[in-house]
């Protein structure tokens, strides 16, 4: 049985990426009790999944390897992974949650030697590189995975290859009796943080992503340009593995947008204009790229990076919203649309094209057990009535990193405000 | 005090057994490390291994450990032993996953194994377990600079959390610029109207707060001090100066609006029915939900609202930047209008309309209201008769020649940071005036006012990093000055709405708490957060070179009235550029110093030079080139057995002692692996990484010196995701080394 230290002056932070890392940390670096619940078997979330950050066009695993050495060095923390809150009751200052811990089958005595990984042969889709390729049924899901644990998918459960990998550790490490277990643990405050996902692209039915295999989105285009991602970094286009140098960008694919995101999902702009680098920098002059946009919002300090990119003369922009993406005999994907300054009607063959895919909550506010306040798109809005529950990050509003983690941060203060109240009251 | 007594415990699990010999790792561990209990464990990092080293530190008196067997990234919750020092030898990451499992290979791999045993046992021998910094200050009060809407939040926050809050305002009211809105945009669903500007609430609220003492038509006299125990001077304009005990600063200064008299094309003082977005929102005030008049009393019928002007500007001469609010202002303004007599023209003229979030509601509930938005960029505004002409290029219609008349022109300026004097510059200023002729001609340039008045040896405010406003620029770590507990929030670290500048206060005062808690426990800030080393100088051994007060990339070395360094720990983030720029060797820190890393190169076993076997020492940031070297090795990326890494705090710690060293007691080559630097720089302690690199451009004339050839010393940029190509350029240096040469300097 897992065992959780909590008390009504711990704070539960609900989600293990950027966001919920940061409240975490910073809570817990002012001293703070924090219980960190993700669901995933590492932490991270989607930002340890991109192969750069805009403007800088620096690694997000920099600032990961800080946080996962804050998160080392301090005491203050307990990681919960593979876990989900299922319920939350009680109020400010004395919840009680109740958290699933979904089995690992790898206990603590993991050394991450991968021999288990050397006895399976069967391979699942790789959830880390967005299903783009595959690892074994015994894996460790990314090089910074923290912890830096071996994982079991069920796929091989009940299986020779369980056993195989199980006769393969030297450690005891791999514990396929493991069960599905629910803990309750209490709590004085919450801070959601359970981030964004992309749009769902198939809805965006002219666009035909789903059936066109050179339609991708931009967040599966981060993988393509990882070395640790699935082609080693090679920009290459799923139907033929050809190297994609001609590359079209879909701003707004479902954002603003009354019949999918009414909002604008902010980070869209910046990540296409920070895509375009990917780009240049994998097939120099022979890379180009074609950004079809409304506006294109590189907002507040970011202006300098869309001058540098609209300079670059590999980079064309078109003010269009494209109506429609069909195939060539090729599989080369073909843009319609009209561009609106001077109305002129274009059919633009690309080698692939990449969907600036929108961002909507991962959980909706409404889907939270606790009475918390949404807005219709469900991002968590603040609440002066709700005492202790506290929206973090892309859980709140379509932010880039840099807003996440201020949003983050402000929660994490939020979140102490409750339980120094409830210190006070106690002392 | 007491004994110290020192262990070596070397694993033989993850396939270390297999491929070593653990006998002669042993023996390099008693003989040469001279380690006084050596144990080999077959899982030291299970239960029982683990158990095995606590007993020793509880019944052996162990209390120095070199833990011989995964990277230091590796299984650190097992091994965590807080009262003991301990060092890691990496034999897995660090030498058997990086190297073939080949006969040939299997004597080079274990002298790589033994070298690194060895260097584990004089590192942990050459450290102290840091006991905390001493010279702490428990204050726990807040000052907050500036009392507008990001000032006033910080201040609520903060003291909704039990902190009691000084607020300085240099006006005799609360509310800055938010206080002069008629309305401001909505922060709430709907989205699609106006809301009240809400300052009278958050006066309201600071008033009633007992917590909350606010100075107004104040400013800071003076700052001293250091985190936990600023002592800062409150200047009142009615005359006397007040002295508070200060535990951490928010600096919420906000921004002045671009002066709109430099657009002159664009009508600004030509004629006074051209104003600027404040101008509205007086006349709008004026109104008070009326219809809108003019100056002249003439009512607006029809109003053109230029967007970005005097922003977003290639040409140099205006702001280069978007000030990201005033897209949502305009279409604030022009419901105004709307609002009042629907009947009004109202026309936005863009280039790109910039609306996030939820401000798309917004945005579409204007075009509802019958707001008209077109893109064009405006080349000229004419006064015409009792009103203005916009000249445009319409980029829809593509028509150079455009043109809308207009009772009323409302220009979107944008903002400038209050952030008082860039001290960068004023650094470099005396330089070039040195360079002599134009020294003396008259600067025009208006000299900005300090704002904090830091009694710091580095100058009296908070860096700035681009175009005046004091972001960090870092992504992950937005609230990161170069100054210890002062953070800055709201449109004084980069532009922003009111909504962003609200949640911006409300962290920026969870950080400023977080670093008063700290200061008081004698524990470092972020990224070292919770580290109790400190750095300490042996000032008989200065020289007052004054390297590390010019260094620090934080300000916290200042001088005392002999002019030697004075530290001030709780400014200090623990990034050892000052050790590194240290001349003389007298900064060190517990547990990272001169002798730590330097008494490594110096165990690390070097063969004579007709053994064709040549050393390289990597001198790596543990951030990112470290990691990255893990990496690798994680995904069976090999790379040369002659290369040793030690990794470093940062780039910018690195003293040159340790490459002279190393080259004259017969090492082949150096790698200095850090990370960017410059404008995009990566460096997590700022400058570190450039400090280090300007230091390290000296070196080539200390080989120069010693007769050695360039190439002995390179210097590689690094960054964490480089797993296929650092072990590349590690095998082309490994290469080029053995091109030219062994050392001439072995054996002496």
């Amino acid at each position: 049985m897992t065992s959780v230290v909590a008390t009504n002056q711990t704070i539960l932070v609900v989600g293990g990426g950027i966001s919920g890392m940061t409240a975490a940390l910073e809570a817990a670096e002012t001293g703070k009790r924090v219980v960190l619940v993700e669901k995933n078997p590492w932490l991270g979330g989607r930002t340890a999944q991109l192969y750069r950050y805009f403007p800088k066009m620096c690694h997000p695993t920099c600032g990961l390897e800080i946080n996962l050495r804050r998160l080392k060095a301090n005491p203050n923390i307990q990681v919960l992974t593979l876990a989900e809150v299922t319920g939350i009751s009680g109020s400010k200052g004395d919840y009680t949650v109740s958290v699933k811990l979904t089995p690992r089958y790898v206990n603590e005595n993991c050394t991450a030697c991968g021999e288990c990984a050397k006895a399976v042969t069967t391979e699942i889709p790789d959830a880390f590189n967005y299903s783009l390729g595959k690892v074994k049924a015994a894996y460790l899901p990314h090089s910074m995975a923290y912890p830096q644990r071996y994982v079991i998918d069920r796929a091989i459960l009940g299986t020779p290859e369980a056993e195989a990998a199980r006769a393969a550790c030297k450690y005891g490490a791999i514990d396929l009796e493991q069960k599905e277990e629910v803990v309750s643990l209490k709590a004085g405050a919450i801070v959601w943080a359970t981030g964004w996902k992309p749009y769902d692209a198939e809805k965006i039915t002219p666009y035909r992503y789903g059936e066109f295999p050179n339609v991708i989105t931009n967040v599966e285009f981060e993988r393509l340009a990882d070395p640790h991602g699935p082609t080693g970094g090679r920009i290459l286009r799923p139907s033929d593995g050809r190297e994609a140098k001609n590359v079209a960008f879909i701003q707004c694919a479902g954002s603003r947008d009354e019949n999918h995101l009414r909002h604008c999902s902010r980070f869209c702009c910046m990540a296409s204009l920070k895509q375009t680098h990917y780009v240049q920098e994998k097939y120099g002059d022979e890379g180009k790229s074609t950004i079809y946009y409304i506006d294109i919002r590189a907002i507040d300090r970011f202006e300098d990076f869309y001058h540098k990119v609209k300079a670059n003369p590999n980079v064309t922009f078109i003010k269009s919203k494209v109506a429609r993406i069909s195939q060539d005999k090729d599989g080369n994907p073909v843009c319609w649309g009209v561009n609106t300054e001077g109305y002129k009607r274009y059919a633009n063959t690309h080698d692939l094209v990449v969907l600036a895919i929108g961002m909507e909550p991962s959980v909706k506010g409404v889907d939270i057990p606790a009475e918390v306040m949404a807005d219709s798109s469900g991002f968590i809005m603040a609440d002066p009535a709700n005492a202790g529950i506290f929206g973090a990050g892309c859980a709140t509003n379509a932010l880039d990193v840099n807003r996440a983690v201020q949003s983050a941060t402000a929660a994490a203060l939020r979140a102490i405000q409750v339980v120094n109240k409830v210190a006070r009251a106690e002392a | 005090m007491s004994e110290k007594k020192h262990a070596a415990y070397i694993c033989s699990g993850c396939g270390l057994g297999e491929r070593l010999n653990f006998a002669a790792l042993e023996s390099v561990a008693k003989k040469e490390g001279k380690m006084q209990v050596v144990r080999t464990h077959p899982f030291l990092c299970s239960q029982e291994g683990v158990a095995m080293i606590q007993a020793d530190i509880d019944n052996e008196g162990v209390t120095h450990a070199a833990i011989c067997a995964c990277s230091r990234r590796a299984k650190t919750d097992a091994f965590n032993f807080p009262t003991t020092a301990i060092s890691r030898g990496n034999l897995r990451e660090g030498v058997i996953w990086v190297r073939p499992d080949t006969e040939e290979a299997r004597e080079t791999t274990q002298e790589m194994a033994e070298d690194y045993v060895r260097m584990a046992c004089a590192e942990v021998k050459a450290m102290a377990q840091p006991a905390g910094n001493p010279n702490t200050g428990m204050n726990k009060t807040l000052l907050v600079v500036g009392g507008g809407v990001s000032g006033m939040t910080a201040a609520l926050e903060a003291s909704r959390a039990g902190y009691k809050v000084v607020l300085v305002e240099k006006t005799g009211a609360l509310g800055g610029w938010a206080a002069k809105l008629h309305k401001r945009v909505p922060t709430r669903e709907p989205f699609k109207a106006p809301e009240d500007n809400g300052v009278a609430d958050l006066v309201a609220s600071i008033e009633a707060d007992a917590n909350i003492k606010v100075y107004l038509n104040s400013t800071i006299a003076r700052t001293a001090g250091a985190p936990g125990r600023f002592k800062v001077d409150i200047a009142m304009e009615s005359g006397p100066t007040v002295t508070e005990d200060i535990g951490a600063i928010v600096q919420a200064t906000g921004f002045s609006l671009y002066d709109a008299n430099k657009l002159p094309h664009l009508g600004y003082g030509k004629t006074p029915h051209v104003v600027d977005q404040a101008g509205l929102e007086a006349l709008a005030r004026a109104a008070n939900g009326g219809v809108i008049k003019r100056a002249d009393g003439k009512e607006v019928r029809s109003v053109v609202f230029v967007q970005c002007a005097g922003q977003r500007d290639a040409s140099g001469e205006h702001l280069p930047y978007c000030s990201g609010y005033c897209c949502n202002t305009s279409i604030k303004q022009a419901m105004y209008f709307k609002d009042a007599n629907p009947g009004v023209d109202t026309v936005v003229l863009f280039t790109d309309l910039r609306t996030p979030g939820n401000g798309e509601d917004f945005y579409r509930s204007a075009q509802n209201k019958g707001v008209i938005f077109s893109k064009g960029v405006v080349s000229e505004v004419v006064p015409n008769g009792n009103g203005c002409t916009v000249k445009f290029h319409d980029l829809i219609l593509e028509d150079r020649n455009a043109q809308i008349e207009a009772d009323l022109v409302v220009l979107a300026t944008g903002v400038v940071p209050n952030s008082g004097v860039n001290i960068d510059a004023v650094a470099a200023a005396p330089a070039e005036a040195a360079e002599g002729a134009e020294a003396a001609a008259p600067v025009v340039e208006e000299k900005p006012i300090s704002i904090l008045n830091l009694d710091y040896r580095q100058g009296p405010d908070v860096p700035q990093f681009k175009w005046g406003f004091t972001d960090s620029h870092f992504i992950c770590f937005p609230y990161e000055t170069r100054r210890t507990a002062i953070y800055t929030a709201g449109p004084v670290r980069r532009p922003m709405d009111i909504a962003q500048a609200m949640e911006d206060a409300t962290g920026a005062a969870m950080k400023a708490i977080q670093a008063m808690e700290n200061a008081g426990l004698g524990r470092a800030a972020h990224p070292r957060s919770g580290d109790l080393s400190f750095p300490t100088a042996r000032l008989e051994g200065c020289t007052q070179c004054k390297r590390c007060t010019v260094e620090c990339p934080f300000g916290a070395i200042d001088e005392d009235e002999k002019r030697y360094p004075l530290f001030n720990e709780s400014r200090c983030r623990r990034c050892g550029t000052c050790m590194g720029a240290c001349p003389v060797r007298v900064i060190s820190f517990e547990n990272y110093s001169v002798n730590t890393v330097g008494a490594q190169i110096k165990a690390v076993n070097i063969p004579d030079e007709f053994s064709e076997k040549p050393r390289i020492l990597i001198l790596a940031c543990e951030n990112d080139a470290y990691p990255a070297l893990d990496m690798a090795a994680m995904n069976g990326n090999h790379y040369s057995a002659f290369v040793r890494a030690i990794p470093v705090r940062c780039l910018g710690s690195v003293n040159t002692i340790w490459i002279t060293d190393a080259l004259n007691s017969g090492y082949d080559g150096v790698m200095l692996m850090g990370c960017k630097h410059g404008e995009e720089y990566q460096c997590h302690f700022v400058k570190g990484s450039e400090l280090g690199r300007y230091r390290m451009s000296k070196v080539y004339d200390t080989l120069k010196g010693m007769n050695l050839e360039s190439e002995r010393v390179l210097d590689v940029e690094v960054a964490i995701t480089d797993i296929d190509t650092l072990p590349r350029k590690i095998n082309e240096y490994a290469a080029k080394i053995q091109e030219i040469g062994m050392s001439p300097f072995k054996g002496f």
